[in-house]
């Protein structure tokens, strides 16, 4: 079944990883202490592994391939499964409520430790459908997108530092100046176009993060701001228990608000103009879409949610320090979206849980976690740029080449 | 004035290995309009190779000449193979894809490469033999260069000049031009536009390895993570001084090299990284097309 | 595009629905595990009583950076655990009950490390032994305080958490900033008799906590003056304008708060640009590794570090048991995680049970023989009996002064 042909393919490029990886995965060297390691297995792994991923690879790129040349055809196959679960109520409305009632009787039969990374995990399915506005819907790659989310944290460590307020009062707070900051931020930088939007926003995002690394007077520096209190509900404090089945219902609630929000967006005129926008700029303008506000609108937006979950999080650990706001959080929030599917809100969902869920239940492989991000981002691209789910509302037109 | 002397070549040095850097940033962008985010990683994986190879070159009691060029040209091989790799890996499979997708695959490519090397290496700082030899009729003046930055200064101006004779006067480079200008039209000429393609990663990723050898003698350490911050600094060069121009990429690194050795020198260290920034932040909002790039009309 | 990946789309539907089930069973099962333990947390977090502490084991918590590029100063403390326990497993454990590890990464992240805490708590944990990075152990210890467990860390240094009050079930082996900065600051003051004196920085947590203190007891002290108060960039390609600004600024010492590599970095470029300036800094530089690092520029270079325990029997005895044990010698914050696993287990065997306020009374009152010398701990949770000494390179070793 294999041919011959297929087998030298992948010996050869099995012999270029071994070649390729051969100092680096099999030599280290300890200048300090003077010796060097010989690691020989590590070669084996290598040829053996990308002997078998060559096949994987070419097998997907033949995939990709004879799906885009059935699709220049026209052929036209079966609705896929996936999308009939989204679109039939037969099948969404039963699935709906499973997951409703899963959701609600979860922090009463988990221990806390399951409510607690549940929250970190919704936490970013939040986070990735207020990224999804900029990046997945209006089609700005945004790097710095975690500013946005420290803007918010410290209003809340600073305002309740300073002037004790609550965590409720923050709240709208944070997501107000969430607003400004998107806006100030935004206003500049949309002029530009696709990848050097991205290096500004990556520019300016770093430039909180250094300001609140630096600043000592202002944000307390390096060593952060400690004993943020948790969400107090009419001025009841709670224990721990409780107060983490209540942030897990708060998150909950913002969860269910956001996928409304964004839902009655996609579907409004100004979601209407962002998709249009992120399909053809020049096309849009010629049709009278402002393009400076348009954009602004979806920056900001974008920049309200992760103002308002910054809050949360926050109260959530209590602690914040500008090393939890760094380019790799930006990253990490983006690998959300592009996995889940830009512009597709079930697609986020699940691709938060799956890439924050997996890697606290697989502890035991953390060491992997980034490099498994990495991976994810290209090969996603690469076989899979729709994401996991892909958008529903989404068509693709082919220049003819 | 003798501090500002200083400031100077400090400065000169710093943006003389962004310029490094730069080049190979800028010749990618030049050819495919991609922002080669892992090219940062390929020069740390550069001066990863050069220290284990010089590490067992030591071991085997190989002498100083010997491990200095051994030592540089496997590097250099290594990382032009790398490139070599990441752009068929990560860049070829996304050539018609919508404009976001290459940025991203190479944000995934350089995450990767960074903890491939912390996983297979270590996560600590590794010190660097000092490869370059001292040379003697230099010591009077040890107080302003040095060694390595000289080496440094003139590796710089060859590459640049070396670049922009290749680009401008062999096939090679006559085929680069073409393939930058128009792809389709230069695939229809017979330019094996691939083949260009993969010689672009493949010198720009020679360069830098050069680079990460220098600078790592230079700084006499590394660690998986030097690749990120130089990556991004020599990217700010690169847009500094219009990003496709050779002579651009140099100017840039000099411009923020001296930007941040002044502002270090007369402000302060605390916001160095910020005064990068916000300079690529500024140039980009009102000259995008940077210092000496020309700004083109967005084609329909 | 939108039919081409119809079957691929079902198959990853499928994937993630298996992948679901999966990771819904077993947080299920670990669920179901977990039951009989959580309840008896949270009760024991309302009122401890010593009955409930029927079980069958003591469990030690380990949490701190285990992976990722922080891993060098975590694992040591797993290792000196691990020894520790072990040895005491072997001679028929604490109250008739052997004690049981549960090692848990925190990556030295403040968000991440809320879930160790929160998972040590699920898993019934009696004391904790960690966090090493000062912000994680803050955003752990805002778990632990309200669940009333008892948390000793080796290397959190910065002086708020203890000196603050915030937390009274945190105690240290360490001695903190302030402590360090003190001695440096004395040291130039009025041993060398240096009046000039930069103060520097790595902008991190540790780092510029020191440097912060330094600079403020050198004001104060009123015999010296700060010629020069910067952060360096960890990590930058060059240093060359700092130290042009060293010299600038006539300082005839440098104080340096952060890491051997940033310092090595420094201090050769200072010496290669033949300046002598006196070198003083901290216990992150006091490791040989800097010595190996920076060869001959090296020699004469101050650091505080704790005061010598290499003529401590203790303390010979534990680094001989690792590298039987482990094969290398042991790393960073070794004798002081070493150290508080043996003051934690000797004062649950003193309280005579793992209650909240006897644990704390008996870290308060009984000494305890470690590595690091004979120790209790003062009301703050510092501990008595460990002190910092100024050290001196000379000949290629640290030499006490």
């Amino acid at each position: 079944m294999i041919k011959l042909e297929e087998l030298k393919k992948s010996f050869l490029v099995s012999v270029w990883f071994m070649f390729l990886t051969f100092p680096i995965m099999v030599i280290r060297v300890n200048p300090i202490e003077k010796v060097v390691e010989w690691r020989w297995k590590n070669i084996l792994i290598v040829g053996a592994g990308s002997f078998f991923f060559s096949f994987l690879w070419r097998y997907l790129l033949l995939r990709r391939e004879t799906g885009r040349k059935k699709m220049e055809a026209g052929e036209i196959e079966k609705i896929p499964l996936s999308r009939r679960i989204l679109t039939e109520p037969k099948m969404y409305i039963p699935a709906l409520v499973c997951i409703a009632v899963f959701a609600s009787v979860f922090p009463f039969v988990f221990s806390i430790y399951q409510i607690n990374i549940m929250v970190t995990a919704i936490i970013y399915v939040v986070l990735g459908l207020g990224l999804n506005i900029v990046v997945g819907l209006a089609g700005l790659l945004d790097l710095g997108y975690v500013a946005f989310y420290a803007v918010g944290a410290y209003s809340y460590g600073l305002l309740n530092y300073h002037f004790n307020l609550g965590f409720w009062a923050v709240l709208p707070i944070g997501a107000l100046l969430g607003v400004v900051f998107g806006i100030l931020l935004g206003f500049p930088v949309l002029r530009l176009r696709g990848d050097y939007l991205a290096i500004v926003t990556l520019g300016f995002g770093e430039i909180i993060r250094l300001i609140l690394e630096n600043w000592n007077e202002f944000s307390f520096g390096p060593s952060g701001i400690a004993n943020i209190p948790r969400p107090s509900f009419f001025g009841h404090q709670f224990s721990l228990h409780a107060a983490t089945v209540y942030i897990y219902f708060l998150m909950i609630a913002l969860t269910l608000l956001t996928i409304f929000v964004v839902n009655r967006l996609q579907n409004s005129r100004i979601g209407r103009a962002w998709i249009a926008l992120r399909e053809d700029e020049v096309a849009c303008q010629a049709m009278g879409i402002d393009k400076t506000k348009t954009k602004l609108t979806a920056f900001a937006l974008g920049a309200t949610w992760a103002g308002m979950i910054g809050v949360i999080f926050a109260a959530k650990t209590t602690f914040i320090n500008p090393a939890s706001f760094t380019f790799l959080e930006s990253a990490m929030i983006l690998s959300i979206v592009v996995m889940g599917g830009m512009g597709s809100i079930i697609g986020v969902i699940i691709g938060a849980l799956v890439l924050i869920l997996l890697p606290e239940y697989l502890r035991a492989f953390s060491d992997y976690r980034m490099l498994l991000f990495g991976a994810i981002l290209v090969i996603m691209m690469v076989f899979r740029p729709q994401g996991l789910i892909s958008n529903v509302r989404r068509t693709y037109k082919f220049e003819g080449r | 004035m003798d501090y500002f002397l200083e400031l100077f070549l400090g400065g000169l040095t710093r943006g003389s290995i962004y310029a490094l850097i730069a080049l190979g940033y800028t010749m990618v962008y030049g050819i495919i309009e991609l922002i080669n985010f892992a090219h940062g990683e390929i020069y740390m994986i550069g001066a990863f190779t050069a220290l284990i190879v010089a590490g067992v070159l030591t071991f085997w009691g190989f002498n100083h000449i010997a491990i200095l060029l051994l030592a540089s040209i496997i590097a250099v091989i290594y990382s032009a193979a790398y490139g070599f790799t990441v752009e068929k890996v990560a860049y070829k499979p996304l050539r018609h894809a919508p404009r976001l997708s290459p940025l991203i695959s190479a944000i995934g490519m350089s995450i990767f490469l960074q903890n491939y090397v912390l996983l297979a290496q270590t996560s600590d700082f590794l010190p660097f033999p000092s490869l370059i030899p001292d040379f003697k009729f230099l010591e009077p003046y040890s107080h302003l260069i040095r060694p390595p930055e000289l080496v440094i200064l003139l590796t710089t101006a060859v590459s640049m000049l070396l670049l922009t004779l290749l680009i401008r006067f062999t096939r090679i480079g006559k085929a680069m031009r073409a393939t930058a200008q128009d792809r389709n039209m230069a695939m229809l000429v017979g330019i094996n536009v691939d083949r260009i393609i993969s010689i672009t990663f493949i010198i720009g990723s020679a360069l830098a390895a050069i680079g990460g050898i220098l600078i790592a003698s230079h700084i006499g350490m590394i660690n998986f993570y030097i690749g990120f911050i130089a990556g991004i600094k020599a990217f700010t060069a690169a847009v500094l001084g219009g990003i496709g121009s050779i002579p651009g990429a140099v100017l840039g690194g000099l411009v923020l090299g001296w930007t941040e050795s002044f502002a270090t020198g007369y402000v302060s260290s605390d916001y160095e990284d910020v005064f990068a920034f916000a300079l690529l932040v500024l140039i980009l909002i009102f000259r995008p097309a940077g210092i000496l790039g020309r700004s083109t009309i967005q084609k329909v | 595009m939108m039919k081409k990946h119809s079957r691929k789309s079902i198959a990853t539907v499928f994937i993630s629905v298996l992948f679901f089930l999966l990771a819904g069973f077993s947080f299920y099962s670990c669920g179901e595990r977990e039951k009989p333990a959580e309840p008896e947390k949270t009760e024991k977090s309302a009122a401890p009583a010593p009955a409930e502490t029927a079980g069958e084991t003591i469990k030690l918590g380990v949490g701190g950076a285990h992976s990722g590029d922080l891993a060098s100063y975590g694992l040591p403390s797993v290792n000196a655990a691990e020894l520790v326990v072990k040895e005491i497993n072997e001679k028929g454990g604490i109250l008739g009950k052997k004690v049981e590890l549960l090692v848990e990464d925190d990556v030295c992240k403040p968000e991440v490390a809320t879930n160790t805490a929160t998972k040590l708590l699920s898993e019934g944990v009696d004391v904790v032994m960690g966090h090493i990075c000062s912000g994680a152990t803050k955003s752990a210890l805002g778990i632990y305080k309200d669940s009333k467990i008892v948390c000793m860390s080796p290397s959190a240094t910065n002086p708020p958490l203890t000196q603050s009050g915030d937390y009274p079930n945190f105690f240290r082996t360490i001695a903190s900033d302030d402590a360090q900065a003190k001695l440096e600051v004395d040291y130039a003051l009025d041993v060398l008799n240096l009046k000039k004196i930069a103060v520097l920085h790595d902008k991190g947590d540790y780092g510029k906590g020191l440097a912060e203190f330094a600079k403020s007891f050198i004001e104060k002290s009123g015999k010296g003056e700060v010629a020069l108060y910067e952060g360096i960039t960890p990590g930058a390609v060059d240093y060359s304008a700092v130290v042009q600004k060293i010299k600038q600024s006539g300082a005839e010492a440098v104080i340096f708060g952060g890491y051997h590599p940033e310092a090595s970095k420094i201090v050769m470029q200072m010496r290669k640009k033949g300046m002598n300036t006196t070198f003083i800094s901290d216990d992150g530089v006091k490791d040989d590794t800097f010595i190996k690092v920076a060869g001959k520029y090296a020699e004469g270079v101050y650091a505080t570090g704790p005061k010598d325990t290499s003529t401590n029997p203790l303390a010979i005895k534990a680094n001989e048991d690792h590298i039987k044990a482990y094969g290398k010698e042991p790393g960073a914050f070794f004798l002081n995680a070493y150290a508080a696993t043996q003051a934690l287990l000797n004062a649950i065997e003193k309280a005579g049970s793992t209650d909240y306020d006897a644990i704390v009374n008996a870290l308060r009152t009984e000494y305890v023989e470690t590595p690091l010398g004979k120790i209790r701990f003062d009301e703050k949770g510092d501990a008595i009996g460990i002190g910092f000494s100024m050290y001196k390179v000379e000949n290629g070793v640290y030499v006490e002064n």
